[in-house]
């Protein structure tokens, strides 16, 4: 299915967000995420299923004043 | 000085954006002394982990971190934001901006009411980024506020404080309620003069990050916010408009005709 991460598409297995930021890459990572404008915290990313067309925003720290 | 029970001895607070790069980030950061600075969260880019490394150094230096909700312009933008922020880097504290205006990067007070009272609600210690307004500032207090932060000008545009009347005014209105100077420093004598008002602190990035030396502005910026604060302490004198001799007059030589 198709969904978009950080604005970028994306064809994925339907699944978790957890599944689906691991197969992407950001495993391990120090990182926040949400879907469609909503804050998903990572205690639940491993229950929260994906849908067609979602979008998922995933950021991590940086530099700010 | 204390922030929501968290006491700390330096009252300056400084930002981590904009420096040539990190060695001089983190140089600078020491030679301040402060022990809170602001971080921001941004899309992290796939192999890059530019993010990682960061909060790998920010946590090697030991201090505090003060998450900003920076480039939202909606209360959904700056609440989603907080929530991430609280998660990522583990703390209550949000520096709540919701900004309207591109040009002065002015705060939506109204957004930033609205944020404010949502996020009390759950919990979040707030740092709002707002004007000197003092109806604003009543607002933010009565929304769950125990710190603001009023801007000396907008950010980044080194202009000092716009409107000491203003600032002073808010002072006295809010005693009790620590008082930060956020954006629009530019120069030490700047803070100085926002220490010298009674502010509590001075949250500054650009002034330091920019100057051709950002450690030892750093360390000009810590000298200058201490040597305001004493200088407030002592009670400076009223300004007055005559001249009044220094030198006593009394026992004077006569030597005129």
């Amino acid at each position: 299915m198709q969904i978009y991460v950080n604005g970028d598409q994306h064809d994925v297995e339907p699944g978790t967000l957890a599944v689906t930021l691991d197969a992407l890459g950001f495993g391990g990572r120090k990182i926040a995420t949400a879907v469609n404008g909503r804050f998903v915290a990572a205690a639940v990313r491993s229950t929260t299923k994906l849908a067609e067309g979602d979008q998922i925003e995933v950021v991590a720290p940086m530099q700010g004043g | 000085m204390s922030f929501y029970g968290v006491e700390l001895k330096s009252r300056l607070l400084l930002g981590t954006a904009r420096y040539p790069s990190p060695k001089i980030l983190g140089e600078a950061i020491q030679a301040s002394g402060a022990e809170v600075v602001t971080v921001s969260l941004r899309r992290e880019a796939g192999p890059e982990r530019a993010g990682q490394s960061f909060w790998s150094m920010v946590r090697s230096l030991g201090v505090r971190v003060l998450p900003n909700t920076a480039g939202c312009h909606t209360v959904k933008e700056a609440v989603t934001t907080a929530h991430m922020a609280r998660e990522l880097f583990e703390t209550p504290w949000i520096k709540l901006e919701v900004i309207r205006d591109e040009d002065t990067l002015q705060p939506d007070v109204f957004g930033l009411v609205e944020a404010a009272q949502v996020l009390a609600e759950e919990g979040f210690e707030i740092f709002p980024y707002t004007t000197e307004d003092l109806a604003v500032a009543d607002r933010l207090v009565e929304a769950g506020c125990r710190v603001l932060m009023p801007w000396g000008a907008p950010i980044g545009s080194a202009r000092g404080l716009n409107n000491v009347y203003g600032l002073k005014a808010l002072r006295a209105h809010f005693p009790d309620i620590p008082l930060v100077v956020d954006a629009g420093v530019g120069v030490p004598s700047h803070a100085a003069a926002a220490m010298e008002l009674g502010y509590d602190a001075v949250l500054l990035n650009t002034a330091v990050a920019e100057a051709g030396d950002p450690a030892a502005m750093a360390r000009a910026f810590a000298l200058a916010i201490e040597g305001g604060r004493l200088a407030f302490n002592a009670q400076p004198m009223e300004p007055r408009d005559m001249a009044v001799p220094s030198t006593p007059t009394i026992g004077r030589a006569a030597l005129g005709d």
